[in-house]
């Protein structure tokens, strides 16, 4: 579905600050690169000297009607042809190394970048959509930069060394060929424009049809239960026309090209054997420059075809190039000062938000003028509906975030006075959804700290009531996590992810409570996990149980993007304000 | 051979089209071949004066042109253009009947996946049945619309050519043909060998995926765990492989083209030196050798692309086998002569198990009786059987022992959709597809006046969600449109149960992501349509399931404990136990 995000963007001109910034990033395969011209060189020279072997056949040998020689120009063909298999290896493998070795280094280049930007980056951009970036439109780029620039020039080199050996041979004749070429220049740019466009409609469409298929097979069993069977074949079916119509439509297109260069070809042979013919009859040319004539005006119109097609090419990976690029000059919004020191205190927890104001963007302020002290070793709840605001505060306290207006101290010390790891490095957070990575359930707990020993991450374990669990799989911590956890059930996710944050030892912690339901017995020993994990340390909790929220520390009530309320439970209360409506609620049931 | 008898029902109703295409095939090749004719007459016809063996027609025409060379280049043009409409022609036919054939693959495996049973769904690979819409149909369209036509192209150019070279001269035909087959047996020989680079190399690009998204989704992760440096490593170990195999492939690459380029240039460097020692020695006519010089490029070239398509036919008939595999799940019987008797939502259970393997039991010898019009609430942990009860209802599986009544009427003798249509469920995690909410909310119910939507959306408390979206319940759902949390989707799914009007409603847990005040609006709101509905409620939270009629509490499939919240409390059960511990911390401040 990634596709159907970047097919978005227009066609554009050439952009030649662009292309200088790419052919930057290919400068240390420079050497590949010069290795693939001189190939590429070589290999067009050679593509110039087949006909005009004929023509010296046809001369030297067989309008005279003698033999001599002819075993040392089958040994020059000989030659030729090594020289040309040579060459054509040479491209090949030079090229491959340009490819692999560009698209490995914008790669490296753009995964290093993700990991320098701030999260109001992410928070704008869906995953698949940077997926592609790192993907596809590479990919694409790095066909671009060796194959399609390469090929472009074997187009340039080889249309010149056909004209030279034209012209050496027979200029009028070579002129006659010649004049066909604009129109074919013409026609090939266009029809290469329509095919590519009709491709990337099909493209397009095509992208649908799969959203469609992992809808129809994601959603079957909603389908069923909804019984909306024919309805969804028909809107399929409107689907599978339209690629129908939309890739006919393209393989015509590209159907019509290749007729009408044969017959603009074909009349450049047709003057040429017309005047050729004349001219050997008139003794003017000889035989081998007319049949040697006949193959160069079917070959000439190779390397115009390719240029047609690398120059369509090239307006269209534009919008690859652009997006790629895009990316690694994004710069990011939260870095560290320059001139900070490399050694800094242990941090100790105690977090203070100073006349804090925030907005994501300058029209709605989300937070103004916004004051909390917290203890080391203290827990913040914060309650409200979801969209509230609730993650906006914990954003900024991990910084994520930077306050528009305000400061936030750590320990006394405004955050930003201070290196962005030394603050991460102690944060330690737990997701609504917990976040495994694919691997077994041993090296994900391990991720909270590289270093753990086996007994560590079992200690962990055990500290979190995540042990028991595990030990009764059939592999215990061996066992298989899936891709994103998918394998374990929400609550042995929350676990293990409580046993990794564990291992972490941070001063500061976050925890998202999960919301999606999970049964009382987990729900215990996930109560109890959370217990353990947030002794001694300062935490921020985005609360949905209010048994949790009872023994925080402090308590905020958020609503609309705003604090309303703040205090303890007892406070909130006595206050008799939206907290203890909340609370009364759930409790008044019984 | 299965898989080509596969391949041909595929191409049902649509092989008269391929026909045309294979027959304008033929016919490409035959006026490409001739192109080199008229050079080789006007050579040694019209420039040259040897005796023309040709037809009487032919004769007669290149004698009464003598020397007017504009005359066979009108001829060259004249045939191009034919060829040229032949080409177009191939193109064109082929590409309508392997889309029409693709169309037709789609939507016929889109319609089976619809129709297999839930139990299919439930435990299918779903990234793998993608793959095999996607990738497998792609790669028979490929080969049916683009690699089948280029086998019978150059079937037919080497039919054509050798046809022609062996009435011109025998012996030029035998050395013209040495290192055809060569050719040929290298293409095939090295296309098998580097399969396993190509999976390689699809393997390490696959790997690298998986880190890179691994990473993005789970940015924060990595972030809070400072573990930046040991991801970039582990990326660039995995960009550095991707990286080789890449390169590993097209090396090889390299020597294939080298090699089989060293071969096809040999052989057309052995037709030039050959031919112009026979026209050297009187043996031929220049137009003959020339005539052969030019054949041989169009035979060699075909040949190797041969091979190639060759050993890819493989790969399209593994895919139809792939997607046989689909095409042969049995589909859900969905017509049946059952009854569809009109449904009030009266339900008695009667002694009712069932299992999804055989021999084990989810449900065991469930009795219980609702009216309709009451709310039943089923309280029970992970597996004991909860949602197990809603399939059964909605007829998504069958029960196996005991009965179940719906108004009288035994529920297996009742037709499934029509089941379906009466039972409206709200799941945990409900689908919302890539629609608008205006259509996600009314895709059972069909349109539905604005005034009557918004009520319902505020029934289930969505309404003023909705319209704080951008542009209201016009909004797109999903990656292209709006993200709508968990609690946002169950509520949406509720609007989109209630607007059916249905006789039985089922919320399987689907109020779980939604806050205590919210979840309480909707239950009152619930309460108060209660009287046309009958309702259960499937949760966790006991507090939302206190004010039904009747609770139930499942345990391994059993009934442990019925009846009303007051007698649930006052027995000693699990019911009081699970209702102590989620409200231990309330109770301990009212006193």
């Amino acid at each position: 579905m990634e596709s159907l995000l970047q097919e978005e963007v227009h066609e554009e001109k050439i952009d030649l600050k662009l292309w200088r910034q790419i052919l930057r990033l290919a400068k240390p395969h420079k050497r590949y690169i010069i290795y693939a011209i001189l190939g590429t060189i070589a290999m067009a020279l050679g593509d110039a000297l087949f006909p005009y072997m004929t023509k010296v056949a046809i001369d030297r040998f067989v309008v005279p009607q003698t033999t001599d020689g002819l075993g040392s120009f089958a040994a020059t063909f000989g030659l030729l042809v090594l020289f040309q298999c040579f060459n054509i290896y040479i491209f090949i493998k030079m090229a491959g190394r340009v490819e692999s070795g560009i698209t490995y280094t914008i790669r490296q280049a753009g995964f290093e970048h993700l990991h320098k930007l701030s999260f109001s980056f992410y928070d704008k951009r869906a995953a698949g959509w940077l997926l592609a970036r790192l993907t596809s439109d590479v990919n694409r780029l790095g066909e671009i930069v060796s194959w399609s620039l390469i090929d472009l020039l074997w187009g340039g080199v080889a249309m010149v060394f056909f004209s030279i050996v034209m012209f050496t041979m027979n200029w009028r004749l070579a002129l006659l060929t010649v004049c066909v070429l604009p129109i074919l220049a013409v026609a090939s740019v266009y029809f290469q424009k329509q095919i590519l466009r009709a491709y990337r409609n099909v493209r397009r469409v095509n992208s649908k049809i799969t959203g469609a298929f992992s809808e129809g097979i994601m959603g079957a069993t909603t389908t069923k239960i909804l019984s909306r069977e024919e309805k969804n074949l028909a809107e399929f079916k409107e689907l599978t026309s339209g690629l129908r119509g939309s890739s006919i439509k393209a393989a015509t297109f590209s159907a019509l090209y290749l007729p009408i260069v044969l017959m603009l070809g074909s009349i450049g042979t047709s003057l040429t054997l017309w005047v050729g013919g004349n001219g050997v009859i008139a003794g003017t040319i000889t035989y081998g420059v007319l049949v040697a004539f006949v193959s160069y005006t079917i070959q000439f119109f190779e390397p115009v075809r390719e240029i047609a097609r690398i120059f369509a090419e090239l307006q269209m990976a534009h919008a690859s190039a652009e997006r790629v690029m895009g990316l690694l000059n994004t710069e990011p919004e939260i870095k560290d000062r320059p001139g900070l020191a490399d050694d800094w205190p242990h941090l100790e927890g105690a977090v203070e938000f100073e006349n804090v104001s925030f907005s994501y963007n300058p029209l709605e302020p989300v937070l103004v003028d916004f004051n909390l002290k917290v203890e080391p070793g203290q827990t913040v709840a914060l309650v409200g509906e979801t969209g509230s605001g609730k993650s906006t505060i914990v954003n900024l306290a991990c910084r994520f975030y930077e306050p528009t207006s305000g400061r936030v101290l750590i320990d006394g010390v405004d955050y930003r006075d201070r290196p962005l790891a030394w603050l991460q490095g102690n944060l330690g957070y737990v997701l609504q959804s917990p976040h495994l990575f694919s691997g077994n359930i041993r090296e994900n707990i391990r991720y909270g700290r590289l270093s753990a020993t086996d007994e560590e991450v079992e200690h962990a374990a055990k500290l979190v009531n995540a042990h028991d669990f595990i030990a009764k799989l059939p592999k215990g911590y061996d066992t298989e996590v899936g891709e994103g956890g998918g394998l374990l059930s929400t609550g042995q996710k929350q676990l293990i992810s409580f046993a990794r944050a564990i291992l972490a030892d941070p001063r500061i912690f976050v925890l998202d409570e999960a919301t999606s339901s999970i049964d009382t017995e987990t729900e215990m020993l996930i109560q109890d996990a959370i217990k353990t994990v947030l002794q001694g340390r300062t935490s921020f909790i985005i609360a949905h149980r209010l048994s949790t929220v009872r023994s925080a520390d402090v308590i905020l009530v958020i609503r609309d993007g705003k604090v309303q309320e703040k205090g303890n439970h007892n406070e909130l209360m006595a206050a008799q304000g939206y907290y203890y409506r909340l609370y009364t609620n759930q409790f008044l049931e019984g | 051979m299965k898989s080509l008898r596969i391949l041909w029902n595929y191409m049902k109703n649509n092989r008269l089209v391929y026909l045309g295409a294979i027959l304008s095939v033929g016919l490409a090749s035959l006026t490409t071949i001739s192109a080199p004719l008229v050079i080789r007459i006007t050579i040694d016809n019209i420039i040259g004066d040897e005796p023309l063996v040709a037809p009487l027609l032919i004769r007669n025409f290149v004698e009464s042109i003598g020397q007017a060379f504009w005359v066979p280049g009108i001829v060259l043009i004249v045939i191009t253009t034919f060829r040229g409409l032949f080409m177009f022609l191939r193109g064109r036919l082929s590409a309508q009947a392997s889309e029409n054939i693709a169309k037709n693959i789609r939507d016929r495996i889109y319609d089976h996946i619809q129709q297999l049973p839930y139990k299919y769904h439930k435990e299918a690979d779903s990234g793998d049945i993608m793959q095999r819409c996607t990738s497998d149909i792609e790669t028979i369209r490929r080969f049916l619309g683009v690699q089948l036509v280029e086998m019978g192209n150059a079937l037919f150019m080497v039919f054509f050519i050798v046809n022609v070279m062996w009435r011109a001269d025998r012996r030029m035909t035998m050395i013209s043909m040495i290192a055809v087959p060569i050719i040929f047996a290298f293409a095939i020989v090295f296309f098998v060998k580097v399969k396993k680079a190509f999976k390689e190399a699809d393997e390490a690009e696959a790997e690298l995926t998986t880190v890179l998204q691994e990473n993005l989704t789970g940015i924060r992760v990595v972030r809070a765990f400072a573990n930046q440096d040991y991801e970039i490593e582990r990326f660039d170990s995995k960009n550095q492989v991707n990286r080789d195999k890449l390169y590993h492939l097209i090396w090889l690459l390299a020597c294939y083209w080298s090699g089989s380029d060293l071969l096809a240039f040999s052989q057309i460097g052995l037709v030039l030196v050959a031919g112009t020692y026979f026209t050297a020695q009187g043996e031929i006519t220049m137009g003959t050798m020339v005539l052969f010089s030019t054949y041989i490029g169009m035979l060699v070239w075909p040949v190797r692309q041969l091979g190639r398509i060759l050993t890819d036919m493989g790969k399209a008939l593994v895919a139809a086998e792939r997607l046989q595999e689909v095409f042969d799940e049995p589909k859900e019987e969905l017509v049946e002569n059952n009854e569809q008797p009109p449904i009030k939502g009266n339900i008695v259970f009667d002694n009712v198990s069932f299992g999804y393997e055989p021999g084990q039991l989810v449900l065991e010898n469930l009795s219980f009786s609702v009216k309709a019009g009451q709310t039943v609430a089923i309280l029970g942990h992970t597996g004991s059987g909860k949602s197990s009860l809603v399939h059964l209802l909605a007829r998504l599986y069958d029960y196996e022992d005991g009965s179940i009544t719906i108004d009288g009427v035994e529920l297996k003798t009742i037709d499934k959709r029509w089941m379906r249509k009466n039972v409206a469920v709200v799941s945990q995690e409900p689908f919302l597809f890539a629609k608008t909410i205006r259509e996600n909310i009314t895709l059972a119910s069909g349109d539905v006046p604005d005034e009557e939507l918004y009520a319902i959306c505020r029934e289930a408390a969505v309404h003023d969600v909705i319209l704080s979206f951008d542009k209201g319940y016009d909004t797109l759902v999903g990656e292209r449109g709006v993200s709508v949390s968990g609690g946002q989707r169950q509520r949406i799914a509720i609007a989109r149960a209630l607007i059916t009007q249905s006789p039985i409603l089922i919320f399987d847990d689907s109020l779980s992501a939604v806050d205590t005040e919210t979840d309480l609006a909707i239950r009152n709101a619930l309460a108060k349509r209660s009287q046309t509905a009958t309702t259960f409620l499937i949760s966790h939270r006991v507090t939302s399931l206190a004010g039904a009629d009747l609770i139930l509490v499942l345990d391994h499939g059993k009934i442990v404990q019925r009846g009303t919240h007051e007698e649930l409390m006052n027995a000693d059960g699990p019911y009081a136990r699970i209702w102590e511990i989620q409200n231990t911390l309330e109770a301990e401040i009212t006193a």
